[in-house]
């Protein structure tokens, strides 16, 4: 006997039968997304429903998990789901990139190049890139059936119009392998380069009811103008306590007189060149 | 009351059904990655690993084609025992099983909607032989090139013609199972 009442990773079989077939959908069709059967689970919408799902459809028993939340596996959102997985599904967890082998994230891509054994499950609150240029689900979706994404280019371009480049900073859209357009969920637009993966990226939308993927290796390119490249910015500093200079850096306040620090966003990055156990 | 279909399901659901998602999403997301299933003993014709496939990804929800190749009374009774699935014709069918032969002419099995892609068939192709060579294969999933032995080259091209529809397919041979997504392309 197992010491847990719940099934295996929390879902029913039923509902990761229907779960696990949108994502093969998903996985066929990259960049397209497959409307599935979202279950209300044991933690609100926006908490990470969506990609809770998916983890729970793919998770074996053999998996180590991690799980971060704007790169830190340390805050209440990473913490909990991690608590939640190991209740239900007895598996292993980590905060180390390396040793994990299915990533839960929010937010950001870890900093460490992930590895063909290794899965990475976005959380994604809104999939559809096209919805705040139309709200109207029925024009999306034919929008994206008659590849129609002259919109968002529009959009693009007014950026450009009054800011003098593009202003969008996160959520930056991307063109899946020449056909679909696609929301990378709030990454920041520097991580959108780490979209081309070894690992299989899968995205789950549980308000929303969608589920996407990036098979590993896909074309995946952020839209940009020939006269107006795409450009992965960050804030120009070195990270104030392990010093790298290439990592996604958060900007701290240290006190109420306008003090604030540069650090890395993914905890695991800078305490592992702290040479410190993460 | 025929008791010889309720042998050879999965002994523990959750865990093996995990097991050979896992396997069947790798194949999927890897087209020319061969991976290895465990844990059913179908009645024959059917392989092991179309066996998984099917209690993995089959249920009462999923109307399924048994091909001429695989129609028979034992099959049909050990998936309604273990799956549910409801059996259809080919034009109705969201998972058809069979050997390639049987299974044509694959262009009436359905490739989804301009609007809902995600609508098409899965094919479960029983293989006499499938390894990591012959056709060349590219597209998502793959880095540079891979390879896999086809059943044929021109239907899975045709097939690619129309993504984003077309069908999916997978190839099974005894307890090993490939992925072939309509996105691959495929050279001869």
């Amino acid at each position: 006997m197992r010491d847990t009442d719940y099934n295996f990773a929390y879902l029913d079989e039923q509902t990761k039968r229907m779960i696990r077939r949108a994502i093969l959908k998903g996985v066929a069709v990259p960049g397209y997304q497959v409307p599935f059967a979202s279950r209300e689970m044991p933690m609100p919408y926006g908490w990470g429903t969506g990609g809770v799902q998916v983890t729970a459809a793919c998770l074996t028993p053999e998996d180590t998990l991690k799980v971060i939340d704007q790169g830190a596996d340390d805050t209440t959102n990473a913490v909990s789901i991690r608590k939640f997985f190991e209740k239900t599904a007895e598996i292993a967890v980590t905060e180390r990139t390396a040793e994990a082998t299915i990533i839960q994230t929010r937010h950001r891509i870890p900093e460490t190049p992930l590895t063909e054994a290794q899965i990475l499950v976005y959380q994604v609150p809104m999939p559809e890139p096209l919805r705040f240029l139309e709200p109207s689900e029925v024009e999306t979706r034919k929008m994206h059936a008659l590849q129609d994404y002259g919109l968002m280019h529009v959009k693009l371009y007014e950026d450009i119009a009054r800011h003098g480049e593009i202003a969008t900073a996160y959520s930056y859209p991307v063109m899946v392998e020449d056909r679909y357009v696609m929301s990378p969920s709030p990454i920041p637009k520097f991580d959108n380069p780490r979209l081309v993966s070894a690992a299989l990226q899968l995205f789950g939308a549980g308000r929303e009811q969608r589920i996407y993927a990036v098979p590993p290796h896909t074309r995946v390119v952020s839209l940009d103008f020939e006269d107006h490249p795409f450009d992965p910015s960050k804030a120009p500093h070195p990270c104030a306590l392990c010093g790298a200079e290439d990592s996604y850096l958060d900007e701290v306040i240290t006190d109420d007189r306008g003090s604030r620090m540069f650090v890395c966003s993914d905890t695991d990055y800078c305490a592992g060149r702290r040479g410190e156990a993460a | 009351m025929t008791t010889q279909y309720l042998d050879g399901g999965f002994t523990d659901p959750a865990r093996d059904a995990a097991h050979a998602f896992r396997a069947a999403l790798q194949a999927m997301a890897r087209p020319g990655r061969i991976e290895t299933v465990a844990g059913v003993a179908p009645p024959a014709p059917c392989s092991t690993a179309a066996a998984a496939l099917i209690l993995t990804l089959c249920d009462t929800t999923t109307p399924l084609y048994l091909a001429p190749s695989h129609d028979t009374d034992s099959l049909r009774g050990w998936i309604t025992f273990h799956s549910g699935a409801p059996f259809t014709g080919p034009e109705h069918a969201m998972f058809a099983l069979g050997t390639w032969a049987a299974l044509q002419p694959v262009t009436r099995f359905a490739p989804g909607t301009p609007e809902y892609p995600d609508r098409a068939a899965t094919l479960i192709v029983e293989m006499a032989a499938l390894a990591e060579d012959g056709a060349t294969l590219s597209g998502p999933g793959i880095e540079t090139i891979s390879h896999l032995s086809l059943p044929e080259i021109a239907a899975f091209q045709a097939n690619r013609r129309r993504f984003p529809l077309g069908f999916d397919t997978y190839l099974t041979c005894g307890d090993r199972l490939a992925g072939l997504p309509r996105s691959t392309r495929v050279e001869g």
